[in-house]
């Protein structure tokens, strides 16, 4: 008898499976453990035990989340808790043997753009760090998910973790995408479609021709913001794009190894006729650019929609929390998108700072100007080299943006680059919390390009229909 | 880590659903010391932005005050890996937290710091935190032992939680410990793994 279908999520798990305890635990390997400069936290947790890094071959490390954008010193960075954490991922790898990309290497970056480039991040693999992106590098066909200081030490410690099998469930985008549509616009309708708690306790297959047609960067997009769909992980099927994509980078396969990886690599793909506890599906050429209005990802709606109306809601509970977003947001139901005016724009993150971001950013922003202030944050050291190699950065110059040093920036605010009360920001980034930005600031998510049509005409616009 | 067992306290209702981490505990207040972080326990909720405290907060109402329990709506504490989240709430005396659902790296981050994340079915979590708003400062009782929570009305229902997670919470357990047992285990893994996927 042939061997039950599995699922790529089934396989990763089984193929890293230490033990399995009766009461349903299983003790996980983990096979790649990203660190950044939150997770000091874990370092502290380990010399309190007196405890060494089990496998620092494994961990790989970048600040990110509190380096300034305007400079790559250490000594700039003015909160001495945060400049404490800068140094302290400094010492906490030479101490440990972890391999570092510090500021002022080309290869420093968000940890989430840094792992896949330097082809750290590889298909059939588990890989997590203490960050709740770390979704993003399923695009690759690896598990990836992210976890709190506690667990981050105990991976430091075992390079393993204590997890209930989490559900599967498969989200497949079929048909063709209309021109400007982008992974960006993928996700947020899946979310808006299934709601920011629509894959708790799941781990998400995102397939179909659309997906298959993402690059890698579309899909890193999209299996970012899987958390935002209340997924523990995010994936897609390695094929020959991630293939193409892994070929060649510091830290992928070679020679032998290389043929003997890629071999493993075309096993990991969900078997024909595999079973998911769930099925959701999308038609690709129904997705418009979408920008949120609400403080959840899943209030996210096409660029030639209203702001909804609270009386619309299906009970109480939802007519409340929308009437509070929508007085927080500072938006009146019934207005049109377009009609909304925008303060500022960010484009950056995990979610939008790759160089295929950059490039469709770039693509719209030729020739045009910026009315309001304008930043773009590159991912990496070598995302920005690579787009200044490509004469991005004039364009952006040019059309009044401010061309900034990589890290997470305005995503979250955390190295001070937030946003006043009240101001709306168009961003490229995945959360619009409350306060997300800085206390009061108003936060829509949107794609890169559409970010660009906001900076150039001062409201939300159908990049579609710039003339 | 301090053990689970019972708890008989006050609880606070929570009605807005995906209150988020960054509600719980917003980003400025991370990257600073443990202690200096006790403040911030849903900081902007319970302040206006001129840091006056909003008093329709509950968490600023007399009634509630040494509260240990939380009753929250759905996806509570989504979003981000914070485990300050868990943390800012244990340092302020909150240890359990009931929800029809939870963000699934809080419900984790829970175990990590003695804590106890409740699922229970939506209606009764409505039914709970209405009784708490209609006599503020009531209590809800949690036997660990037996699964069970006793609303303010003495109505008590079943939960589940995994046995292993269970057996940890209650005797304390530090997973580290536990996990460092299993060495013999983990090496024969690792010795396999360089075998089979040599590359890495
Ligand atoms: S870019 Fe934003 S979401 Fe991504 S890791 Fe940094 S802070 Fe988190």
């Amino acid at each position: 008898m042939a061997a039950a279908a599995r699922t790529m999520f089934e396989k990763i798990w089984q193929r890293h499976i230490v033990v399995d305890r009766p009461d349903g635990y299983t003790l996980l390997y983990i096979d790649r453990h990203l660190m950044h400069d939150g997770s000091a936290a874990g370092f502290a947790k380990l010399r309190e035990r007196g405890i060494k890094l089990r496998r620092p071959d494994r961990g790989f490390a970048t600040p990110d989340h509190y380096v300034k954008s305007d400079s790559r010193s250490v000594a700039a960075i003015a909160d001495p808790h945060h400049r404490a954490l800068v140094e302290a991922i400094r010492t906490n790898t030479a101490e440990s043997g972890v391999t570092l990309f510090d500021l002022g290497d080309e290869r420093q970056g968000i940890a989430h753009v840094v792992g896949p480039e330097q082809g750290v991040t590889q298909p059939g693999l588990t890989l997590v760090c203490g960050d709740s992106h770390t979704s993003t590098h399923g695009a690759l066909g690896a598990l990836a998910f992210g976890i709190g200081s506690s667990e981050v030490a105990h991976v430091m410690a075992t390079e393993c973790l204590w997890q209930r099998k989490p559900k599967a469930m498969r989200v497949s985008v079929d048909g063709t995408l209309g021109e400007d549509i982008t992974g960006k616009d993928v996700i947020l309708a899946i979310i808006a479609k299934i709601g920011t708690a629509g894959a708790v306790g799941h781990v998400i297959e995102y397939t179909g021709s659309a997906i298959r047609g993402l690059s890698i960067e579309g899909r890193l997009t999209v299996c970012n913001m899987s958390i935002e769909a209340g997924g523990k992980a995010g994936m897609v099927a390695p094929d020959d794009t991630t293939i193409a994509y892994m070929k060649g980078r510091p830290f992928a396969p070679k020679e032998a190894e290389w043929d003997k990886a890629v071999a493993f690599w075309r096993t990991v793909p969900s078997d024909e006729g595999a079973v998911f506890d769930r099925d959701v599906s999308l038609d690709a050429a129904s997705i418009a650019p979408m920008v949120t209005w609400g403080t959840s990802p899943e209030d996210a709606l096409s660029i030639t929609g209203r702001i909804p109306e609270p009386s619309t809601a299906p009970d109480a509970a939802k007519k409340d929390s929308m009437k509070r977003a929508l007085d927080y947001m500072g938006l009146t139901p019934g207005t049109p998108l377009e009609q909304v005016p925008v303060d500022r724009v960010f484009i950056g993150s995990c979610t939008n700072s790759r160089i295929e971001d950059l490039r469709a950013a770039a693509k719209v922003a030729k020739g045009r100007k910026v009315v309001i202030p304008s930043w773009v944050v590159a991912g990496s050291g070598l995302v920005k080299k690579q787009a200044e190699a490509e004469g991005l950065d004039k364009i952006f110059v040019e059309a009044g943006f401010e061309w900034r040093e990589p890290g997470c920036s305005m995503c979250v605010g955390m190295n001070g680059d937030t946003g006043k009360p009240q101001q709306r920001i168009a961003s490229t980034s995945n959360r619009n919390f409350i306060g997300r930005q800085g206390p009061g600031v108003r936060t829509h998510l949107l794609s890169p390009a559409m970010a660009v049509a906001a900076a150039v005409t001062g409201h939300f616009a159908d990049v579609r229909k710039l003339a | 880590m301090e053990a689970f067992t019972t708890l008989d306290a006050v609880a606070i209702p929570i009605d807005q659903p995906n209150l988020d981490t960054d509600q719980i505990i917003p980003a400025r207040f991370l990257g600073k010391p443990r202690p200096t972080q006790v403040e911030a326990l849903f900081h902007d909720l319970r302040y206006t932005p001129d840091k006056k405290p909003r008093p329709e907060f509950v968490t600023n109402m007399p009634a509630y005050q040494g509260a240990r329990i939380v009753v929250a709506e759905r996806n509570f504490a989504c979003g981000s890996s914070r485990e300050n989240a868990v943390t800012v709430m244990v340092d302020n005396g909150l240890r359990a937290f009931i929800a029809p659902s939870f963000g699934d790296i809080f419900f984790n981050n829970c175990f990590q710091n003695g804590a106890l994340p409740i699922r229970l079915d939506a209606k009764r979590v409505a039914e709970i935190r209405a009784a708490l708003h209609a006599k503020p400062g009531s209590t809800v009782k949690i036997d660990l032992a037996s699964q069970t929570v006793t609303g303010p009305d003495g109505k008590a229902d079943r939960f589940e939680i995994d046995s292993f997670r269970k057996d940890c919470l209650l005797k304390g357990v530090d997973e580290v410990n536990l996990t460092l047992g299993y060495e013999k285990d983990i090496a024969a893994f690792e010795a396999k793994q360089r075998q089979e996927m040599s590359w890495l």
